[in-house]
This record gives structure tokens, sequence and C-alpha cells, in this order.
């Protein structure tokens, strides 16, 4: 790791002044994925702003038909809330398979969402569940908001604050995990709302997490497992890697909406 | 059996200070003036060293020095070296490269030393580290295992073809005839994946020097520390073996990878004297990855030879094993002598011919790994066994039964002689425990839930308590590979005990104070373990290929029979009786027909206060040492019987069922032997479903991490059922075989052999993993279209 300065603030404004100031500054919020890269010196921020006393930031709300839930939040917040639980069961669920216990409390939402890894999980229930990204500045549309592996809508010094879940009819994640490291090689989350139905798949794209509109046309015909039969993601455009390679990861996609619908179906 | 002797499940005396954060390895340990040491290592897998410039890194803040193979060679230190000579068929010796702690001139693989920074902490090193400028020039790379001897990439230059040795084992001509009168030829290509080995501590080294003495000492992550003395000074030259002590406290794992003396321990040791400082490594992870001796890594072609009477006649098997860019100190021992003479597994095949091509890549050095060349041959004879028993339409169970050796002791063509076993009722158990009966039950209730279920035998053999010195030397090892032990009693009548054997993980600070324990009568809280420490013991070849029970045991036992015997004279003189009549049980000396007797502390304590006989008649004290050098290998062996369902979906394989039964003779501590085994199959596992090691063509190491090299978890496993059967080893005194290796030996064939039941055909490599069984599976479903 190389030397930095290390700020702490206790609000967004304060957080976002300091990023202004600061040079080369990075937001600091659970840690795991900056931590390490950090480490391996692969980044070297010049400071950071830890967000963990900005008390704003935290906590899961239920307002009307929406989950909104603070940057700040840990996953395993999300997948303890009984509040989360009665309304997008899907999305608890999602956070109780990130990781491990570790990363499940100290890993943030924000976080997730900032970073947009494509391998990671809640950018495909933001996208499915037409999730709105609210940060200091303004209110992104999850369909705005991810453009591309590890890029967002966010412009520097941007804080994401809270992300705001709509109360789907039905909803479920069907996740197939890298063996190893745990994140999604292939994840699809589907929901169910009173307009229609979208499908989000993270994990699989080489350019991040997607929406499969043909998928969301059958099922907004026939919200059923064998309405996918026939529908394929096209391959050239999924990620490969030792562990699975295109071709696998399009069969998977096939494979884990089917059980997503299945297991979103399931549900009262 | 009492309730802490030989037999008892007793709780490990050591895992109160592990499991309370109070156990001490060598990063807890931090010596006045200590400077860090942080090695600028490799980023390229083959290159010409063109200079290094060291001067922009020398005067960067906090450095102490900058050091480099340049150095190494002034001081005139040696490179590493590997202990085990190999002859080529012809004759000729194996081509062993320079090793160089720190390259000179080369380097040969990612992650090779080039130099190390030694500093006041360890992020200035790093910080300096970057500043060192090195011109390289970048050569072509070898990786491939089986294109290495072919490849016009040459890794050093003593070794044409990047071959190391030809060599071979076996009767060529008879194995020869054996086919040309089989029945039936059941042809294997197999891979055996390269494993890293990730215990939980990676390696570390602490070298001191002291100016005063000129004595040097070296904490070290070590199974072995008087052959790290040993080598390093007789061979590397850092020090005078007299002047050199090593210290391995506490050791968190090694399966294998913490035998070897490594270029860090080295160059912490040499550094120390250089810059008058203590110098400290600790590996990180990223290190441990890239340098420290990998495992496994064959590529095999076998064959089996049956006749109509489906007995086995015949197996010749060729691999070419990768050793990496160097060799490592038993490198060459692995692919060989670890590896061959248990090519006949438990059965009786008259002829076999074993052909091991060893070839130089440009990858880590690749050495012993949990089960260190037992595993291969298991996997080439178990999964031959398989395939030959389907091919022939066989039960896989009955096929095994009927070849396999019923009598004792049992002359193999490859060097081994069996000297007890009961494979068929290891057989018999495991079936039942197993409820094979029921499988096909089993299987049709799976297909009706679209899941494909296969079951997977493995009757292993293994060679452990390795072994007699004589042996081991005419078949090219460096050094004896006896045990030694002392045992010194106090005037209290508590005991320490000085093993020459190390744990790392194994429990004998509980299992050897359990045979103290038995043998004495005394109660295991009296007796103390001592290993780890070359000033303490007194000299010891460590803890590997499941020998510490089989032959450091053995050591303490031989000295815990001459400190009864000379208890046995203590007595006779403070009881006045003649020595013969004085019998040693239950912790007391008593003289025969009488009710006179001395406890065992009492006894102690006349032996240190000698107020009841002469110095002249007799040497006061109580303490004796043994070197114990054992009469042969000892042959675990037992059945594994692996059940999966595969989901033909995703490809993931499910572990239904493990049945391990395994004959470890006799038993220490129950306990402690089935978590051996579930380790043991845990990691077997981790290598049919999960593990692998993967260098790109360019030589980078793709599975540089966590994220991407895949270590078995808890939910990928089943519940184990263990089964024991016993026939107790007569080739030492306590009838021990050893337990250490065995499920990580035991496991792989079980797995393959079970997945490739389910699937309907044979072709599946480790790993096993869900995108590599789900396109198998792809393939069971359409047969015409894979013709
Ligand atoms: C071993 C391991 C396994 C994991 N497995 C999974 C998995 O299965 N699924 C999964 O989805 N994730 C997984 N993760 C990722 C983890 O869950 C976190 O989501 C991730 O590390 C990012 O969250 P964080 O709070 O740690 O962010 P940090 O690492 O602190 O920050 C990440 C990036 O986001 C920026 N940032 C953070 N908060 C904000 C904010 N409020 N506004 C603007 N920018 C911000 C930071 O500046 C930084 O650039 C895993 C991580 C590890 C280490």
């Amino acid at each position: 790791m190389y030397a930095f300065d290390y700020h702490r603030p206790t609000s967004v404004k304060e957080a976002a002044n300091l990023a202004g100031q600061a040079e080369d500054a990075k937001f600091l919020a659970g840690g795991h994925t900056l931590l390490p890269t950090m480490k391996l010196r692969l980044a070297g921020p010049a400071s950071l702003i830890d967000l963990g006393q900005v008390a704003e930031l935290r906590g899961i709300e239920r307002s009307g038909d929406a989950i909104t839930v603070g940057a700040m939040t840990k996953h395993a917040e999300v997948a303890g809330s009984a509040d989360v639980r009665a309304a997008i069961p899907a999305l608890a669920e999602l956070a109780e398979l990130i990781g491990d216990p570790h990363v499940r409390n100290r890993g943030t939402i924000g976080g997730s969402v900032a970073n947009n890894d494509p391998a990671a999980d809640y950018p495909a229930a933001c996208l499915a569940l037409n999730a709105t990204i609210v940060t200091d500045k303004r209110r992104i549309a999850a369909d705005d908001f991810f453009q591309g592996i590890f890029t967002t809508a966010l412009d520097e010094g941007e804080i994401v604050t809270q992300v705001s879940f709509p109360i789907a009819a039905k909803a479920a994640y069907a996740k197939f995990r890298n063996p190893a490291s745990r994140y999604a090689l292939v994840g699809v989350f589907v929901a169910k709302h009173a307009d229609g139905v979208r499908v989000a798949v993270t994990g699989a794209g080489s350019n991040g997490v997607f929406r499969v509109p043909e998928m969301e046309e059958a099922l907004g015909r026939n919200f059923a497992p064998e309405a996918l039969d026939g529908i394929a993601v096209p391959e050239d455009e999924m990620n490969s890697d030792i562990h699975a390679d295109s071709a696998y990861r399009a069969h998977l996609v096939g494979v884990m909406a089917r059980r997503a619908v299945e297991a979103a179906a399931a549900r009262g | 059996m009492t309730a802490t002797g030989i037999g008892a499940p007793v709780r490990r005396k050591e895992d109160q200070r592990f499991v309370t954060g109070q156990g001490r390895y060598v990063d807890d340990f931090n010596r006045p003036g200590q400077a860090f040491a942080y090695f600028l290592r490799s980023p390229h897998a083959h290159a010409a060293i063109r200079s290094i410039d060291t001067g922009p890194a020398t005067i960067m803040p906090g450095v102490v020095a900058v050091l480099t193979g340049d150095n190494l060679a002034a001081d005139g230190i040696g490179g590493l070296i590997c202990g085990w000579m190999i002859h080529s068929k012809d004759g000729s010796p194996m081509k062993a490269g320079p090793h160089p702690a720190l390259a000179q001139g080369k380097v040969r693989y990612v992650g090779d030393h080039v130099a190390v920074v030694i500093a006041e902490t360890l992020a200035q090193a790093k910080d300096a580290a970057e500043a060192i400028v090195v011109d390289y020039e970048v050569l072509p790379a070898i990786v491939d295992t089986a294109e290495a001897a072919k490849a016009s990439v040459q890794v050093h230059d003593v070794a044409p073809d990047n071959t190391v040795f030809n060599w071979h084992l076996g009767n060529r001509e008879e194995t020869e005839a054996a086919f040309a009168r089989a029945r039936h030829v059941t042809r294997i290509d197999l891979v055996n994946n390269r494993l890293v080995p990730n215990p939980i501590e990676p390696r570390a080294a602490l070298g001191e020097y002291d100016p005063g003495t000129d004595t040097y000492t070296l904490y070290t992550t070590s199974q072995n520390p008087h052959v790290a003395r040993l080598v390093l000074s007789a061979f590397i030259g850092v020090a005078p073996e007299h002047k050199l002590r090593v210290i391995a406290p506490d050791v968190g794992g090694g399966f294998g990878s913490k035998i070897f003396i490594y270029a860090e321990e080295t160059v912490c040791v040499w550094a120390a004297k250089k810059v008058r400082r203590p110098v400290k490594w600790t590996s990180d992870r990223s290190e441990a990855f890239l340098a420290d001796a990998h495992g496994r890594d064959h590529v095999t072609h076998a064959e089996m030879a049956t006749d109509e009477n489906g007995r086995i006649i015949g197996l010749r098997v060729h691999t070419t094993a990768n050793l990496g860019a160097y060799l490592s100190t038993f490198a060459s021992s692995v692919p060989t002598y670890l590896y061959a003479p248990l090519l006949s597994g438990q059965y009786d095949i008259p002829a076999i011919y074993c052909e091991v091509d060893a070839v130089y890549t440009n990858t880590a050095p690749v050495d012993a790994y949990r089960g260190a060349g037992r595993p291969e041959a298991t996997f080439v004879v178990e999964r031959l066994v398989e395939k030959t028993a389907r091919e022939l339409g066989q039960d896989p169970a009955e096929f095994r039964r009927r070849n396999y050796i019923t009598q004792f002791p049992h002359q193999t063509p490859v060097i081994m002689t069996y000297d007890t076993g009961d494979y068929a009722a290891s057989l018999d158990k495991a079936l039942d425990l197993a409820d094979y009966r029921n499988f096909q039950q089993r299987k049709q209730e799976s297909a009706r839930r679209g899941k494909l279920r296969g079951i997977g035998f493995s009757s292993y053999i293994e060679a452990c308590g390795i072994a007699p010195s004589q042996a081991v030397g005419s078949l090219g090892a460096g050094v004896g590979l006896w045990e030694s032990a002392e045992v010194r009693v106090n005037p209290t009548g508590s005991v320490e005990v000085l093993t020459g054997s190390h744990s790392h993980g194994q429990g004998h600070e509980t299992t050897f104070a359990q045979l103290v324990s038995d043998r004495l009568g005394i109660p295991i809280d009296q007796v103390s373990i001592v290993h780890g420490d070359t000033d303490k013991v007194q000299f010891g070849m460590g803890t590997y290929g499941s020998r510490s029970g089989a032959v450091g045991m053995s050591a303490i036992a031989k000295a815990l029979d001459k400190v009864i015997a000379k208890g046995k004279k203590v007595a006779a003189h403070v009881l006045e009786a003649s020595e013969g009549d004085i019998e040693f049980k239950d912790g007391k000396f008593g003289v025969a027909g009488t009710d006179k007797a001395l406890g065992f502390g009492e006894v102690a304590l006349q032996a240190y206060i000698a107020h009841k006989f002469s110095g002249q008649d007799l040497e006061p004290g109580l303490k004796e040492g043994a070197f114990y050098d054992p009469t042969n290998f000892t042959f675990p062996a037992g059945v594994h019987i692996c059940e999966v369902e595969i989901d033909p979906d995703t490809g993931v394989t499910r572990i239904d069922r493990w049945t391990a039964v395994d004959d470890f003779g006799v038993i220490i501590n129950p306990m402690i032997v089935e978590g051996q085994v579930h380790g043991g199959i845990a990691q077997g596992v981790g290598q049919a479903l999960l593990e692998g090691a993967v260098y790109d063509q360019g030589g980078q190491l793709v599975t540089a991490s966590f994220n991407d090299y895949c270590m078995p978890r808890a939910i990928d496993l089943p519940s184990f059922q263990v089964g024991m059967t016993v026939t107790p080893c007569p080739s030492n005194p306590l009838g021990i075989k050893g337990c250490g290796e065995a499920g990580a030996i035991a496991a792989p064939p079980a797995v393959i052999n079970a997945i490739t039941d389910a699937l309907g055909h044979e072709d599946i490599a480790m790993p096993a993993t869900p995108q590599a069984v789900w396109r198998a599976a792809q393939k069971a479903r359409m047969p015409m279209a894979a013709e």
C-alpha cells in the first residue's frame, strides 16, 4: 500500500467538500474492493474519504411502494432486514448470496453499485427492479447508471447516497457462483412489475450487467419458465475466462433465467 | 487402554493455544533491530537479465541494503540443491540446472527471485523495489508439460530438450510379453493437475546474526528444521552447521511445501550477517501462489492388460512430469521412487513397466505435495482399473476383489514388499457402509429428478514411513530417513520428549504424549513434546510422508524402552532386589511376587538424587536417546467410495456420499486420525473438482489468487462415513502405518470414477469444474453427435 491522507467526514456535505478539495481522492465504504487493490499497489489514491461515520448514509426504509437502502448499508443488513424480506424477498436473498460472512458484514450497497463490477450481484437487482440510484446531486435510473464494466454515470466526486427499489409483484434471483471467488459467474434477476417484466443478467456479459428484452417480452406474455424456451443470449456478447467460456455462460443465462422465473412464479 | 494412552480419542493439547490465538508462528517473532526483506520477483516467465541497477533503490528512505545474485556469488554462497539423485535409463545423472537464491543472469519463471531489498519497514522495502531498474531481454517461454521436451525454448543450458531425466522402473520384456498374450487391453490418457499447496500460514523466515559469538539463528516455517540447517550449511554454505540454529516454532500447515529449502530463508540468514541486523521476510499470499513449490503436474498414458479370467497381467505407464523451472529439494524423487513403486496398487500384477520423463518448464518448481507421487500413482491405477472393469462389463468392486493381493508378504515387480493387509475386509466394510446394494435405486431416483448419479471406487495403497536409510540410499537419496528421539525424565517424574519429527498441524504434542503416557503410566499432562529447534533436538529428519507415527514415534518407543530399563536398575538398588526381579507395570517398578513397588516418579527422583546407589555402579540421571531406522515402508491401504449427483443443466457435481474405510494399522488417537482422513479427502476432492494451477502460454500464472484458484470449502463436502480396519504393521514396534495423506491419495480417482460412471463415458479431466462436467454431460446426451 502507498501512503495516503485519511479523512473521516460525518456528513454527505462534508464528504463532498473534501472530495472537491483533495486531489486524487477516493471514497472508502466497506473497502472490500478498494483496499485489496491498494494493498496490491494496483491503486494508490492520494487520499481516502471514509464514509463510515456518515450516519445519513445508513439504514433501510420502506415507503409506500419502494424499499430505500442507504449507500453505507451492509449486505448483511439487507439480508437480515424484515422489511426487505417482506417487500422484496429476492433482494434479501441476493444479499445473502454475496461472498462470505466477512464480505457481507463489510461490503456496502453503495460501494457495490459505484464499483459496478461485472460479476457483482446488486447491479442485476437494480436493473431488474428498475431502481433509482440517488446521489448527493441527482437521481439516476438504473438503466442509465450502469454503463459497462466498472463504469457508471457517476461524476468525479459524486456520492451515492441511496438506492431505491420499487416493490415488484414477484421477483427472484438465481445465481451461479464462481466456485472460487463466489461472485456471480452468471446471475439472473427476474422481476414482474405491474407494467411488465424485467430480466437483468450479471456476471455473464462482456460489457457488464445487461437486460434481455426478448426474455422480458416473452415473460410479459406468459410468466413461466417455458416461455423462455428457444430464447438464447448471443454467445459473442458473453464474457470468457478460465472458469467459463462464452458458450457455457450463454447456456447458464438460460438455465438461471428459468430457475429465477420458476422461483418468482412460486411466490404467493 | 488408559484414558490418555494409545487408542484414546484424547482432545488435542495444542488446540487451546491455537484456537485462542496463542500459537507462535515465525511471523510472531520480532527481534531487536529487525529489518524487513522484500523480494523483487520476475514479472517474466523467461528472460535474460542484461543488467540490474540497484542505485536508485539504495538511496530510497529506510533502505538498508539492496542485494542481488552478484552479491551472493561474491560471497561464495552456493545455489539451492536437489537432494535426490536420479539416473536416466542410459545411466547418466539427472541434469540439474543452477539454482541461485537470487537470479544470476537469467530468470526462469514468474516469481523468480531477482533481488532483495532490506529496509526499516516492509513498505519502504516495497517502495525501493519499485525503483530497481532491471533490463530484461524477454525470451519465449515453455509452460506445457507434454510439449516441453519438443520445445525450441531451452530452460537450462545443461538440459537439452528440457529433459531432467528419462527414468524407468520395472521389467520391460516381461511387461511386453504380458501385453502380447493379453485378452484385453485398456488404455487411458490422464493429466494429474498442478496444485498450489496453500497452507494457511504462508512461509516466513527471520535470520539473525550474533557477531559476539559468530552464530546465526534462523526462524523458519519448516517441516524439517535439521534438514534445513544441514542444507544451508553443508551445501549452500551460508553458515557452518554448528554455528547455525534453526528454529521452526508453530507451523501452520505445510502439505509438503515447507519441507524444501527455498531462496528466501537462504537470503535472510546470509543478509542478516551482511547488514548486521535481523532480517525478516513473510510471504504474502500472492508470493505463495507464485513461489511455493507446486504439486503434481503429470501427463500420463497408461495401459492395463487382462487375461481371459479378468485378471490383470500387465501394466505399462508413460509419464511426463513437469518439475518447473528449477529442481526443488526433493523434486526428483516424487515422480520416480515415490510414484512408480506404487503402481501395483492393491493388485497382484505380475509385470509392470513405467517410464518417466521429467522436464523443465518456465513455471514454479514442483515438489512433494500431500501424498507426493502416491496420489499420482493411485490416480493412474484406480482410473485404469475402473475403466478396465467397465470395458469388461464387470462390477468394479468385484473386479478389484478378484485382483487383490491376498498373501503377505508380497513382492511387487516395482521394488515394494507389502508386509501386511486385508484389502477385501476394507472393501466389504466400505460396500456395506456405502449401501452399495441399493445404489441402482438411488440412481433411478436421481434420474427421476433429471440428475445423473454415479458411484466411484478407489482402492488405494500408499507407502509411508519413509524409510530404511539403506534402501533409500540405494535409490539415490542424499540423506538417511531414520528418526531420533530423546526422553528426558525430570527428578519430579515429568517427562520431556525431544523429537526430530515436527508437527505442522498433526497434533504431535498430543499423540506423542499419549505414547509416553501409555508406556510410562503417567498422565499426559506430565509430558511435554519438544520439537522444531536444532539447539534442543540433536538431529531429526522431520515430518512428511506420514512418517512421524511410524518412524518418529518408534524412535520414542525405543528411547522409552531404554528409560524403563534404566529405571529398573535404579529401582533394584532402592528396593534392594536384583534387577532381574524388577517388573515395570502400570507406572510402577515392583519386585516380582511381592507388593514392594515404587512409582515412576519416585524412581525418577532416586535416579537424580543418587543416594541409594554408587555412581560407579550406575550413572545417575534418567535420560535416554534413540535413533530408529525403519525396516520397511509401511503400507496404509483402504477403499473409498464416492457417490455423486450431477446436474446436467449446469454441470454442478454434488458429492452425496463419501465412505472411507482405511487400514492405518494401530491407531494412537482415533479422533486425530479421523481428522486427518477428513482433511485428506477435502484436499483430494479439491484436486478432483476445484483446484488447478493454470499458466497462460506466456508463463503468467492465471490462478494467482483465491479469486481464481478454488479451494475446497465445507459446503463442497458431504458428511463423511469413516470406518477402519486394522492389520497391525509388522515393520515397526508400534504397528503404525500412517494416515496423513491417505485421503488426498484416495479421493481424486474416487471422484472421477463416480463422475465418469454418472456420465457414461471417460472423457473428463481434473478439475472437473461445472463447465467441464456440463460439456461432458452434453456429450453423454448426444452420443451420436459426438462420434
Ligand atoms: C472475497 C470477496 C467476495 C465477494 N463476493 C461478492 C459477491 O459474491 N457478489 C458481489 O456482488 N460482491 C462481492 N464482493 C464485493 C463486495 O461485496 C462489495 O460489494 C464490494 O467490495 C464494494 O463495496 P465496498 O463497500 O467494499 O466498497 P469499497 O471497496 O469501499 O469501494 C468500492 C468503490 O466504490 C467507491 N464508493 C464506495 N462507496 C461509494 C459511494 N457511496 N459513493 C460513491 N462511490 C463509492 C469507492 O471509492 C471505490 O472506488 C466480494 C468481495 C470480496 C472481497
